[in-house]
């Protein structure tokens, strides 16, 4: 049993994705319990595993038993299992809040949701883990087409996002299949390891150039790095609640992680093309933060707020990779996980505040505190942490990004980090005024006693904004123990 | 080094009050409840903080085990002298605070109490923090959460002005804030990860001259503006709209003595005198404060609402310790570091003072405060004591710190400051005095005291306090050394810095 925890993190959710409509037609609350019981399973598996390459090292886990480099490998790194965890966890707590919800869908609705649900997550945990490139992008096709689905169920603005999500995504991820399909032919193999050995002498051919620009482009429009994050903020504002706090939680940062194995862990970060790609999305997230950043200050509904500090935040982890030292990867991971908990906890509570009084616009949050105070206890834990304020999570992946830029003297980033903090300070802070110090006008429809959310949405929301604080204050043990193993060349 | 004593009651001391603000929290549909978790926080606060004091008196430094909070870096407590002299009037005026708190607050009938006495209690715990910290990292989280846990009580009172003034606050501290990360990052990297303040400094021969230059500059950036070191100051008096025990407590000690402390911290144990004479930077800094001091006084003649000139003489006032300090010589950072304290019940008083008036009579202007004297004896007449004491009358606490400041001067051959500190004196009595004029010798007018009992005393909750703080300028004026030592405290401080011996300066 122990040695097939690998397969059922992924074969659980995705059996279950198959079956979801069939139980839905029994009962929505038989497949709700079905849903959560094996996304807890998966999540507990990868946990498991990820404890168990933690003390053991890296674990090889064969599909079929067919060796690789002809079979499918899943490959259980700190990094992969690290990853596949917080997937996981994201994704549990997220469809727990979803409960009240979809309580109003109809059965068939409501199965086709689940069991979408279950194949993003399968999909999104398949690209991590996966050791083999076109495996990859099943996965990614598998993620991508359930995402789109997930979105356009949100109503009909929702349908026309999803739609231009659709189209873009679809050339997104034909950039990144040429991409391996050049690496195929010049190396015929797609198994990331044997790559690695295989590509050493060709790394200055114009075939690998072309490669890594097709993964750039695929990739970049996958995690909407700026210039290529026009379909992000209409996705995100339009999409159920719950949907929208799981993909902007894990989706693109998914894509990043992809872009981090092929740069450090296959093509290696120094060899030609590679740091002159590094550089260039460097650039381009540092724009892209800026731009997000001042893009969310002009927002008037929180959602689409949300949705352009995604868009700065990706930039964030991009930074990290491309200043590259120790410590800006460290800053890097540590943002992948600090931003999918703090932001899925920010639409988490955006979504409780449309179900509870129907408004999405900032300037309807007045007086929520007294309403909502849990909630929007969380909100403020998120907010902070999004400045970067001690001693919340955010703090520490600034910390070590600029530790790691001030180490290769690479002052503009520090300068477009400490610039977006302060922006991030006046839009969140902006919220924060409507939130604590607005008086309600009498047509606005806040809820009377009792208007905290129910237990289901409420305890997912106060669990990661305590997660927030956690993470924080352990920042260190996580570092040392996880992510400096997950860095290439972390032996153990 | 043999007198580090390895101790828990620094980090204990900084986890009651947080305690106390979870149960404030908890507890907001019980007032009395509430109020004693603030006053058991505070006195067991004080209680821990004063259990230390004869150790470290006797050159005893209780430290904490190093607790790893990022890579290659802890969260370290640390209590030595200096820290010790912050951590020490911060939590004796605490205790003073929360019971005027309370009778302010009831009296006035605020709304929001259980905001306001769970963040005050946050800001005490952030304030021991920072005295308490001994390295840059964990002195600038405890910074940060100060400067968050004050936005509630700036705002205290949501209207548009409580508001204009919390994002002007934010957007100083904020700022500040993060040009203070800079130069912490910095100091990291070319330490490599070895920044533990060191009296006497550290960073002498780490870096280019010009490196060392742009690090003192933004570590300076970052404190100088919670001191209200001009052109910074200006969140100061707008901060004035909060309730005046905040602005009695944390815009009168710990929030600016807070930057005052980091100024410290920066001069004296992370560059060092020495090092500072070679960079040839610290005088600048002198010269910024002297002209603070000068230009704060003169804008607070002209400032009719009480709060605000004292506001305005609280920023001219702070930067008297960063004059001392930055003068470099050992009596300078002497005088510098005892009018830490000076200030602080000088201060505190006449803003307990002027709350009291504003609560009893709802009176905020000095044109108003005609014949006050006569209703509120007590209550003015601490406010006299505070005056002559602000202006530098001997036998009041104040004049002890400006002595030595003066004595600093000469010493690091700076005379001219002198000059400075005479004017500011001069200016101090010119808008202090006035008010104390107005209030015992002008004819009343009607509007005092309608309604209310014939001698129009403040409450008891707020009297006591007021009287307590001023009866302790007075004593501390003549006897310095009076109750916690604190006079010693900031002779060793000094000598610590210099490494020098002060003891047979001042007085």
């Amino acid at each position: 049993m122990r040695e097939q925890l690998p397969a059922l993190i992924i074969i659980a959710p995705l059996l279950v994705a198959l079956i979801a409509p069939l139980i839905s037609c029994v009962s929505t609350k038989a497949l709700r319990v079905v849903v959560i019981g094996t996304l807890l399973v998966s999540c507990m598996s990868a946990l498991s595993v990820l404890i168990r390459v933690l003390s053991e090292g890296t674990f090889h886990y064969q599909f079929g038993g067919w060796a690789p480099p002809w079979g499918i490998e899943y490959v259980l790194d700190p990094l992969s299992s690290g990853i596949a965890t917080l997937i996981s966890f994201i994704s549990l707590v997220v469809i727990i809040y979803s409960g009240p919800f979809f309580n109003g869908e109809t059965k068939l609705r409501s199965g086709i949701i689940h069991a979408l649900y279950c194949l993003l997550t399968t999909g999104l945990m398949g690209m991590v883990l996966t050791g083999d490139i076109f495996n990859l992008y099943v996965f990614l096709e598998i993620s991508s087409l359930s995402a789109y689905a997930l979105i356009a169920s949100g109503g009909y603005k929702a349908t026309v996002a999803a739609f231009r999500y659709l189209l873009i995504g679809t050339v997104g991820a034909s950039f990144y299949l040429l991409g391996i399909g050049y690496l195929y032919a010049v190396t015929g193999t797609l198994n990331m390891a044997d790559l690695v050995q295989k590509l050493q002498p060709l790394m200055d051919s114009p075939v690998i150039f072309t490669a890594v620009a097709m993964l750039v482009a695929g990739m970049g429009i996958k995690m909407a790095l700026f210039p290529m994050h026009g379909w992000l903020p209409d996705s995100y504002t339009y999409a159920p609640p719950p949907v929208t706090a799981f993909i902007s939680g894990v989706m693109t940062k998914v894509s990043a992680y992809v872009l981090f194995r092929f740069f450090f862990y296959i093509f290696g970060a120094a060899s030609g093309p590679v740091s002159a790609a590094l550089n260039i999305i460097g650039w381009a997230a540092a724009i892209g933060i800026i731009f997000g950043s001042v893009m969310a200050i002009t927002q008037t509904d929180f959602r689409r707020m949300l949705a352009y500090s995604s868009i700065a935040q990706i930039g964030y982890i991009i930074l990290g990779l491309a200043i590259g030292n120790t410590f800006a990867l460290i800053g890097a991971i540590l943002h992948f996980l600090n931003h999918a908990v703090m932001k899925s906890c920010l639409f988490l509570v955006a979504g409780g505040v449309k179900w509870k009084t129907g408004e999405h616009a900032i300037e309807k949050y007045a007086e929520l505190s007294r309403r909502m105070p849990l909630t929007m206890g969380a909100f403020l834990i998120a907010a902070l942490s999004m400045v970067g304020l001690p001693p919340t999570a955010g703090f520490f992946s600034k910390w070590y990004l600029v530790l790691g830029a001030m180490e290769t003297g690479m002052w503009p980033y520090i300068i477009v980090i400490i610039i977006s903090s302060l922006l991030n300070a006046v839009y969140f802070f902006r919220v924060i005024e409507h939130v604590y110090m607005k008086k309600a006008t009498p047509e606005m429809k806040i809820p009377e006693k009792g208007g905290e959310l129910p237990v289901a949405m409420l305890v997912p929301i106060v669990v990661l904004g305590a997660g927030i604080l956690i993470i924080g204050i352990l920042n260190e043990p996580i570092a040392t123990q996880i992510l400096q193993y997950a860095l290439p060349g972390g032996t153990h | 080094m043999d007198n580090i004593v390895l101790d828990y009651r620094p980090l204990l001391a900084i986890l009651i009050s947080l305690v106390a603000a979870g149960l404030v929290l908890l507890s907001g549909r019980r007032p009395n409840l509430r109020e004693s978790w603030t006053v058991l926080a505070a006195l067991g606060k004080a209680a821990i903080v004063y259990s230390m004091l004869p150790g470290v008196l006797s050159g005893k430094v209780f430290e904490t085990a190093p607790i790893n909070i990022a890579v290659g870096i802890n969260l370290h407590f640390r209590v030595d002298a200096v820290g010790m002299l912050f951590a020490a009037l911060a939590s004796a005026l605490w205790v003073v605070t929360s019971f005027y708190s309370m009778g302010y607050m009831r009296k006035l009938d605020e709304k929001h109490q259980t905001g306001y006495f769970a963040s005050f209690a946050v800001c005490l715990s952030a304030t021991i923090g920072i005295a308490f910290s001994a390295n840059l990292l964990t002195f600038f989280i405890f910074y940060e959460i100060l400067t968050i846990a004050t936005y509630p009580l700036v705002i205290h009172k949501r209207t548009p002005e409580a508001i204009a003034s919390g994002r002007k606050y934010l957007v100083y501290t904020l700022i500040a804030g993060q040009l203070l990360l800079i130069g912490v990052i910095w100091t990291q990297v070319i330490t490599a990860g070895n920044a533990d303040f060191q009296p006497g400094g550290f960073l002498a021969g780490k870096a280019a001259t010009g490196i060392l230059q742009a690090i003192f500059v933004l570590l300076i950036l970052g404190t100088a503006v919670k001191a209200g070191v001009m052109p910074f100051h200006g969140w100061l008096p707008a901060a004035m709209v909060a309730p005046t025990p905040v602005s009695a407590l944390l815009h009168a000690v710990a929030v600016v003595k807070a930057g005052v402390f980091g100024i410290i911290r920066v001069v004296g144990f992370i560059f060092g005198p020495q090092l500072l004479t070679e960079i040839s930077i610290g005088t600048i800094l002198a010269w910024v404060a002297a002209l603070t001091i000068i230009i704060s006084s003169l804008i607070a003649l002209g400032q009719d609402n009480l709060k605000r000139r004292l506001a305005f003489s609280t920023v001219g006032q702070l930067s008297y310790v960063v004059l001392g300090v930055c003068l470099l010589s050992p009596l300078g950072i002497l005088g510098g570091i005892y009018h830490i304290i000076a200030h602080a019940f000088m201060k505190i008083t006449l803003f307990f003072c002027a709350g009291a008036v504003y609560a009893t009579h709802h009176l905020t202007n000095v044109s108003e405060m005609r014949g006050i004297g006569r209703k509120m004896p007590f209550t003015m007449g601490a406010f006299a004591v505070g005056s002559l004491g602000i202006s530098g009358l001997p036998f009041i606490v104040g004049f002890i710190s400006k002595w030595n400041i003066a004595l600093g001067a000469l010493q690091g051959g700076k005379g001219i400051f002198i000059a400075v500190l005479i004017g500011s004196a001069m200016l101090s009595t010119a808008y202090l005095i006035p008010v104390v004029y107005m209030a015992f010798f002008k004819e009343s007018v009607p509007k005092i005291g309608h309604g209310h009992d014939s001698l129009g005393e403040a409450n008891p909750a707020m009297l006591i306090p007021l009287l307590i703080t001023a009866v302790c300028s007075l004593v501390l004026g003549v006897f310095p050394n009076a109750g916690a030592r604190f006079y010693d405290l900031a002779v060793m401080a000094a000598n610590s810095i210099t490494g020098g011996n002060v003891s047979g300066g001042g007085l």
